[in-house]
């Protein structure tokens, strides 16, 4: 009785820690958005790129700013983000390089069917933002990620300081959480279109888009590579590999060749 | 409600239908929780053994101490492991992070103090007539202790099933430390709350269903054991 209990404790052990880290070379961590990855565009696009170059690549989906944190940290090697701004300043302090815009989506103001704050008709974001503020509620992501970034820029413009106001509600939730939450809320969210457009039958969200198109509305992905110099472990070839893939024709049709369930195009390629 | 019943009815269709990602999903979790648990047994057990049955200065601080870690919040375990193994912590170089062997560690880290702790416990209330009796009739002092631990056996396997629910059912930590990468560090706890994040309720309840199936099953053969274990103990 006892040495069965061994044997199979031995095992286990055994089988455990032979599987537990059975990795090649051939493999990346890639550090990316929640948007990506919940979308379902990396489950499209990857297999395509593992098939043609044999590089495994691991996706590890955080917020923006927690992505590029990943980065700068070594623990991935390269990150497919959209925060401009914090990405060139990731680049500028030397810890990624390379970086390439790969494509765009953009953001639209999602609130309660009945608009009880009256945006629909604005046209521009800046205005919609302080007609919200104080007259129906706000919720914000709250996660430094970089739909949360865009959405603190806008509001910078207007000049509001939101944080601490009794009608903004920030949740540190991934983007469809927060519109499940705007919802029950009777809230005023941003959102990217392409979560929006994923979701919100699935959801039944009682809620409409009440302004879209304006350029500052703009949503761009972009890839980097984590710089070898500053984490001399990356697998830097291999991310590269990756980085040029996204960029080239061939990965620029497999992004957008991907449609959700109801068909919509989620992102448009944009490389230069 | 309606959901509810539509994740019950997934759960069944799921289990009839299992297909071989969430196979390997079921497999992993159960991989890295059972090692987990193996690892803190083999440390743990003993560790709560020499606990309850020697007396040593600083005994009374290791006991608060276990006790105090029996309660870690385990976003707390797993960012500590985080910073551990992340490529710029001390450990960075064995280039752990984001592999199931850095959900084990975080694992171990949560389910040790309860093994050890509740371990200890088992031993404490054994009856002392056990140890006098043993003494009397010539054993050892390690006869003694031999005496004793099996003797408690029950509650350290209890210890042990404690160490068990904690791990099966943690998901702050190997989140953190794991990635929940499809494939390769998604287990049962992550999935479901990556589905319940996607709004797929239905099918991240479906997965609670099993995963609470799978741990009734591992439970009821423990207990089976158990009940084995209090036949052989003469009272």
């Amino acid at each position: 009785m006892k040495k069965t209990v061994l044997i199979i404790i031995l095992f286990l052990v055994a089988a455990i820690l032979s599987e537990v880290n059975a990795s090649s070379d051939k493999e990346i961590i890639c550090a990316s958005t929640t948007s990506t990855e919940n979308s379902g565009l990396f489950g499209h696009i990857l297999p395509i790129f593992e098939k043609k170059t044999g590089i495994k690549v691991k996706v590890v989906a955080r917020g923006t700013g927690a992505a590029i944190e990943m980065g700068k940290r070594g623990d991935a090697d390269v990150a497919f983000v959209h925060a401009k701004e914090l990405e060139l300043k990731a680049v500028e302090e030397g810890f990624f390089v390379n970086r390439h815009e790969v494509m765009y989506n953009d953001f639209v103001i999602i609130g309660p069917t009945n608009d009880p704050a009256k945006i629909k008709g604005i046209k521009s974001t800046i205005e919609a933002f302080k007609k919200i503020a104080g007259s129906a509620s706000f919720v914000s992501r709250g996660d430094n990620s970089g739909t949360n970034n865009m959405e603190l820029s806008i509001w910078k413009k207007t000049g509001i300081v939101p944080k601490g106001q009794e009608w903004y509600l920030e949740v540190g939730q991934g983007m469809e959480k927060t519109q499940r939450i705007a919802n029950e809320k009777r809230a005023y969210t941003l959102t990217d279109r392409g979560t929006w457009l994923a979701t919100k039958d699935k959801d039944n969200l009682d809620m409409v888009i009440v302004l879209e198109g304006d350029p500052t509305l703009f949503n761009q992905y972009a890839v980097m590579a984590v710089n070898p110099e500053k984490h001399t472990h990356v697998k830097y070839k291999e991310a590269m590999e990756f980085v040029n893939w996204l960029i080239s024709k061939e990965g620029q049709q497999a992004i957008g060749s991907f449609k959700d369930k109801n068909g919509n195009q989620l992102f448009i390629p944009n490389a230069k | 409600m309606n959901s509810m019943t539509e994740g019950f009815l997934k759960a069944f269709s799921l289990i009839y239908n299992l297909d071989q990602e969430l196979l390997g999903i079921i497999l992993l979790s159960l991989k890295v929780s059972g090692a987990a648990l193996i690892i803190s047994s083999i440390i743990g057990v003993p560790a709560g053994a020499v606990i309850g049955l020697k007396k040593f200065p600083g005994r009374g601080f290791i006991i608060t101490l276990l006790n105090t870690f029996m309660g870690l919040p385990p976003v707390v375990v797993g960012l500590f492991v985080y910073l551990l193994l992340s490529r710029s912590g001390p450990l960075g170089f064995m280039g752990l992070l984001y592999t199931p062997s850095a959900m084990v560690a975080a694992q171990i880290i949560l389910a040790l103090p309860i093994v050890a702790s509740l371990c200890h416990s088992a031993i404490v209330a054994v009856d002392p007539i056990i140890g006098q009796a043993s003494i009397t009739l010539g054993a050892t002092p390690y006869q003694k202790a031999v005496a004793i631990i099996k003797e408690a056996r029950y509650g350290i396997l209890s210890s042990v099933i404690a160490g068990f629910g904690r791990v099966m059912a943690e998901v702050g930590a190997i989140l953190i430390v794991g990635g929940n990468i499809a494939g390769y560090t998604r287990v049962m706890t992550t999935t479901i709350a990556l589905e319940t994040d996607k709004g797929n309720f239905e099918l991240a309840l479906a997965l609670g269903v099993i995963l609470l199936i799978i741990s009734l099953i591992i439970n009821i053969a423990l207990h089976l054991i158990q009940r084995k274990g209090m036949a052989g103990t003469i009272r």
